[in-house]
């Protein structure tokens, strides 16, 4: 074993080789140790979670009356309990859905102005004043909604209604604008930080070889983004909104003081109506007894699938992406 | 690069200087509630403290404002028990009671059949019991752009909450309200999306005056048809406050807090009933006790015809055990009890809001607190 310390004079004829194995001390032992210990622990808490919300989740199945995949009311005061989730599954892509369609373009042409078009002293406070959308508490723009989005969606949605009415799925009766639409919009901003903020460090990266290759070939600026940044960063994008994604799916407290909830499916996704799995968990655990509270956990469980789902999808693609994206993401 | 980054660095420390200003800010102020109101708190001379230590209780929030009232006036004469009343939920304070958690829970509904028979693990040779301590008027709040005064009754309300009157110019909400101009305008009625004592009281109230024209189940959870629904009193009452055209029904609290306007209810007496303090107290002077022993359950008169009395109301109970109580919480359990059910403790509610027992049943109450073991 050669000791690391050498004559500065040899130093300069033969640089010190890189080591990869373990010096074997106390030091890299111990770290090793934690971060193994880290990953395990991990592995355990989910494992734990898993178990504990599906043990809940079989009691509470076992009493329900009702098929819980496809019934649309949510009674579980009444004995026998009926409950079930499709509204539930429907109001949480839904809105979910609506919030991506918006969110993801603005957020990527956020991220593509702040890394590849503003002015240095610009960018800087514009991507920070993204970041603070994020330190936002979810409850403030619930009552924001609540308090201004709402009443100033009405005329929006009337206009829809009389343009778009037509498609079935844009039509608008009147009434408060309370609807998984509205709270697309909401979560659409609420999911505006992290996505452009992912995004905008991929476009970061992307090699300035590549792109001063397409400025010598001609391209204009746009070019450039779509042929050397766009196909470098579109596994961070779809990184990105899946980590946004994930959000929507699970918010709370804005999708509660925001939606006017009842259990129909509504055609239309302007009118009041629907509920998500994590509101209808808010609104009731407080009220609920027992087998309440294991029939909302067992509605948690299928929230932990979609979102296990949804993940597990969003790697596929970032895999088969790999080859292009000319980094191992 | 080098330099951009200096910059980042420089803008996020700012940033982070302006968040934690803010947060300061913030935090000076917030401010406290606790107090309920201000209603003055003069030490009452004839409460008999007794026990020592802490003693928690959670449940209902119909009666958070009373407990703060009371707990502040109590604490104040007797330093030695520090009370410590959750608002949690009626649910959730009757889970936390047949857990063995808390002293004693409130709820704003009376147990229910299984309830009591689980309450046997932790009343030792006992069972829980519903103890009355203090009623109210759930107001039915509405917003009509032109309309002061309106009159409805149990039908007609029915009907509104259950989709099948659409619009304020129906015939049957005309026919009650002959001077009013009421507008072409379409009803939206609002429900508690959440699970809520309130609308288990409200729609109580409108199975037992209308049967036919509201055909479903009471319950803690909205059963009617369409309208649209909001979290808590404090979002049903801001979106009457809103929208043009609601109505909806929440404590009278909240309608005089935002100045909602209030419907007068057609009972049958001789003239239209107003949702206030004293005439909910009427109402609850003519329930009858349903409960057994010295369980109180109240049954309220919800078709009651009287002269003055508003039949919409709710009374919150407190939920402890007759025997069995734990020794280390029991005297201080029962001392702060009955200084509720006095004379003092129930008349300092008024200025809340809150209707005090009539006194027949507040003198059962009394006696049941006392023979609490």
């Amino acid at each position: 074993m050669k000791t690391d310390i050498e004559p500065t004079s040899s130093a300069a004829e033969s640089p010190p080789k890189v080591r990869t194995r373990s010096t074997g001390r106390a030091g890299d032992k111990i770290f090793l140790g934690l971060s193994r210990g880290s990953g395990i622990a991990l592995l355990v808490i989910m494992a734990a979670i898993a178990a504990f919300l599906t043990y809940r989740a079989a009691i509470a199945i076992s009493k329900d009356e009702a098929n819980f995949l496809t019934y649309f009311e949510w009674n579980t005061g009444s004995s026998p309990m009926r409950f079930g989730i499709a509204v539930l599954a429907y109001g949480t892509v839904v809105s979910s859905i609506i919030a991506m369609v918006i969110a993801v373009p603005i957020a990527v042409g956020i991220a593509l102005f702040i890394s590849h078009y503003a002015p240095r002293r610009l960018a800087t406070p514009v991507a920070y004043v993204i970041d603070l959308l994020a330190a936002v508490p979810s409850i403030v723009y619930g009552l924001w909604g609540a308090l201004f989005l709402v009443p100033h969606l009405t005329g929006l949605y009337t206009w829809f209604d009389d343009y778009l009415g037509w498609t079935g799925i844009l039509s608008y009766q009147g009434g408060a604008a309370r609807s998984l639409f509205t709270v697309g919009i909401l979560l659409a901003i609420m999911i505006l930080p992290i996505v452009t903020s992912v995004s905008r460090e991929v476009f970061r990266q992307v090699p300035k070889m590549h792109e001063e290759a397409a400025l010598a070939l001609g391209a204009t600026r746009w070019e450039v983004i779509r042929m050397a940044v766009l196909p470098f960063g579109r596994s961070g994008i779809i990184s990105a909104s899946m980590l946004g994604l994930g959000r929507a799916l699970g918010e709370t407290m804005a999708v509660a003081t925001v939606l006017s909830p009842n259990f129909l499916i509504e055609t239309s996704l302007l009118d009041p109506g629907g509920g998500t799995f994590a509101q209808n968990i808010a609104s009731r655990f407080k009220e609920a007894g027992n087998d309440g509270r294991d029939a909302l956990i067992a509605s948690g469980l299928v929230l932990f699938v979609i979102t296990l789902l949804v993940n597990g999808a969003a790697r596929m693609i970032i895999a088969r992406r790999k080859e292009y994206s000319g980094t191992a993401a | 690069m080098k330099l951009q980054r200096k910059n980042r660095l420089r803008a996020i420390a700012a940033g982070a200087l302006a968040v934690s200003g803010a947060l300061v800010l913030t935090a000076c102020g917030s401010d406290d509630n606790s107090g309920g109101g201000g209603g003055d708190s003069k030490a009452a001379s004839n409460i008999k403290c007794d026990g020592k230590g802490q003693l928690l209780a959670s449940g209902s929030s119909a009666q958070k404002n009373a407990m703060d009232l009371w707990i502040k006036t109590y604490g104040e004469a007797c330093k030695d028990t520090k009370l410590n009343y959750k608002a949690t939920g009626s649910g959730a304070g009757i889970q936390e009671f047949l857990q063995g958690k808390t002293a004693f829970a409130g709820s704003d509904s009376a147990l229910k059949p299984e309830e009591v028979k689980s309450s046997e693990k932790v009343c030792k040779g006992g069972k829980a019991i519903d103890l009355p301590m203090v009623g109210g008027p759930i107001a039915v709040g509405f917003n009509v752009p032109g309309v002061d005064k309106l009159t409805l009754n149990a039908e007609v309300l029915a009907k509104i909450f259950n989709s099948e009157i659409k619009k304020w110019d129906d015939p049957a909400i005309k026919a009650l309200n002959k001077d009013a101009k009421l507008p072409s305008l379409k009803i939206q009625a609002f429900h508690r999306s959440d699970e809520s004592g309130t609308t288990d009281n409200f729609t109580k109230y409108l199975k037992a005056a209308a049967p036919k024209a509201w055909p479903h189940e009471p319950g803690k959870a909205w059963e009617g048809k369409g309208g649209q629904s909001a979290d808590g009193s404090s979002g049903v009452s801001s979106q009457v406050k809103q929208v043009s055209g609601s109505i909806s029904y929440f404590e009278l609290s909240y309608a005089t807090a935002n100045s909602i306007k209030t419907v007068d209810l057609n009972t049958g007496a001789s003239a239209p009933v107003q949702a206030t303090v004293e005439n909910a107290s009427k109402a609850i002077s003519e329930a009858k006790v349903k409960g057994t022993g010295k369980d109180l359950a109240l049954d309220l008169a919800y078709d009651t015809k009287a002269d003055g009395a508003y039949p919409i109301t709710l009374v919150t109970y407190e939920i402890a055990c007759d025997k069995g109580n734990k020794a280390s919480t029991l005297p201080a359990t029962k001392s702060f009890l009955n200084y509720v059910a006095s004379e003092d403790g129930q008349t300092s509610l008024k200025e809340l809001g809150y209707a005090p027992l009539p006194t027949e049943i507040a003198n059962k109450v009394r006696e049941s607190v006392k023979s609490l073991s």
